[in-house]
């Protein structure tokens, strides 16, 4: 009965199939069966935020989903947003703001960030905040994240005009 | 970790089954009783198993039953399927407009990524006594619909809960929706919790709602969470009705209410930090509801 289940979904744009124990979390198929490491596991119980991904364009914690849950989905990885360039701006930002240190969290703050800027284009510094509330950073103090993202969202206001 | 050894981060080993229908789910509780575990959006199951507080045989998806998931108005209930994830409550226009406690509730559950996946049905048949929904469920007068496979029963929340992870569930249940009452006239509401970071477990909170006129309640409900094994309603707040609401006996309700509480204390807050967080909520949500300006 624990023995392994057939999946299958679409990862990055690409179908894959596999056959995973019910146990396994998505966060580790991702990392282990595809080698896509941008998504990181760090407390594994849903409080860091490390391993966000999308599944059917929504963020979730990857480690609060089983492998077996995301068949028939579309996850995305944070591999997919940059290799596609959508967050290329963003990631400028953060290297030109030093809103990174040791670099752990920082693929789902990604994540997170461009989440928040595709439903409200100009967030409040409050609800930058509020947003990434569930992405923790050991290094930074947040502020440069926030000042990261604040600018990203000015500088795609002022292409869009 | 313990040196030598390896700490488990990973739930045990469980076998996997994905329900069809509400009746196989039911049947397959039915057959595998205490051993068995639902999950619909695992963002409680899902960190409990990893910490390995549970560790059932079989794990019930019941995920692809969306039959489950929504919000509809019938002629004098608002009914919230079990699956409808609390983005949804926060979202809805329905929930808005005719519960918007539940919405103000829902922007305090977790962070985004966990709204998008957890439920309503999930956070309810869970009972952390620190979570926000069983607390509205009792200020709302909500009625639990839950399933066997003998037929239906409908619990009145204040009965639903009774203890930390505890609910009148039994193991062959399944909790299918909630029903809000509707269309009582107008009220006022009031929410808030006390938490170390945005989101995470209150360490206590207050869900509340009155009718009031010209700063009378005539009538008030304040259910605390956080604060002890199961939400609780505030026996002194019956104090404030059909009285004029004065600062004065406010304060004398709010030091009431704190006699009330025998608070619970772990490593985030002693029993004095509760009850007196417990007593400033007592005493802005009476501020609140009356209309004062609450005094900070």
């Amino acid at each position: 009965m624990t023995a392994p289940v057939a999946i299958a979904l679409e990862v990055n744009g690409e179908r894959v199939e596999a056959n995973v124990l019910p146990r396994l979390n998505l966060a580790d198929f991702l990392r282990e069966h595809l080698q896509l490491t941008g998504t990181h596991v760090g407390c594994e119980h849903g409080v860091c935020g490390a391993c966000t991904v999308r599944i059917n364009g929504e963020i979730v914690r990857a480690c609060l989903v089983l492998a077996v849950q995301a068949s028939g989905q579309s996850v995305q990885t944070i591999e997919e947003l940059s290799d596609s360039g959508e967050i290329a701006d963003l990631q400028v930002a953060f290297r030109e703001r030093n809103a990174l240190q040791c670099g752990y969290c920082t693929p789902a703050m990604l994540m997170a960030a461009q989440d928040l800027l595709r439903r409200q284009p100009e967030p409040s510094r409050e609800q930058i905040r509020e947003h990434l509330s569930g992405n923790y950073c050991r290094c930074t103090g947040y502020q440069a994240i926030v000042d990261a993202v604040e600018a990203t969202a000015r500088a795609r206001k002022a292409r869009a005009q | 970790m313990v040196s030598g050894k390896v700490a488990h981060m990973k739930a045990p080993p469980f076998a996997y089954a994905r329900a069809t229908s509400v009746d196989h789910a039911l049947d397959m509780l039915s057959m595998h009783g205490e051993g068995a575990k639902l999950l619909s959006g695992g963002q409680s199951l899902l960190p409990a198993m990893n910490l390995r507080l549970m560790s059932p045989d079989i794990v019930i998806d019941i995920g692809d039953l969306t039959g489950l998931r929504g919000i509809s108005i019938q002629s004098d209930v608002i009914r919230i399927g079990a699956l409808t994830r609390h983005v949804e409550l926060l979202e809805s226009p329905e929930i808005a407009r005719l519960a918007p406690l539940l919405a103000e509730a829902a922007r305090h559950i977790a962070h985004p990524a966990i709204r998008n996946r957890g439920t309503i049905g999930g956070s309810l048949a869970h009972a952390d006594p620190a979570a926000e929904l069983p607390a509205c469920m009792v200020v709302l007068d909500a009625t639990i619909v839950v399933r066997a496979r003998g037929g239906e029963r409908r619990i009145a929340a204040t009965d639903f809960f009774q203890g930390i992870f505890a609910t009148a569930l039994s193991a062959d249940e399944l909790l299918v929706a909630v029903e809000l009452p509707i269309g009582r006239g107008p009220a006022t509401y009031f929410f808030h919790e006390f938490a170390r970071r945005h989101g995470d477990y209150a360490l206590a909170g207050v869900a509340a709602r009155a009718t009031s006129d010209a700063q009378v309640l005539s009538e008030v409900r304040m259910a605390f969470f956080g604060i002890a094994d199961k939400p609780i309603l505030a026996k002194a707040a019956t104090s404030l009705i059909n009285v004029r609401g004065t600062p004065e006996r406010i304060f004398d309700a709010a030091e009431a209410f704190g006699r009330e509480l025998d608070p619970s204390e772990d490593q985030q807050a002693s029993a004095d930090l509760r009850r007196h967080l417990a007593k400033v909520l007592f005493r802005r949500c009476a501020e609140t509801l009356l209309g004062f300006e609450p005094v900070l």
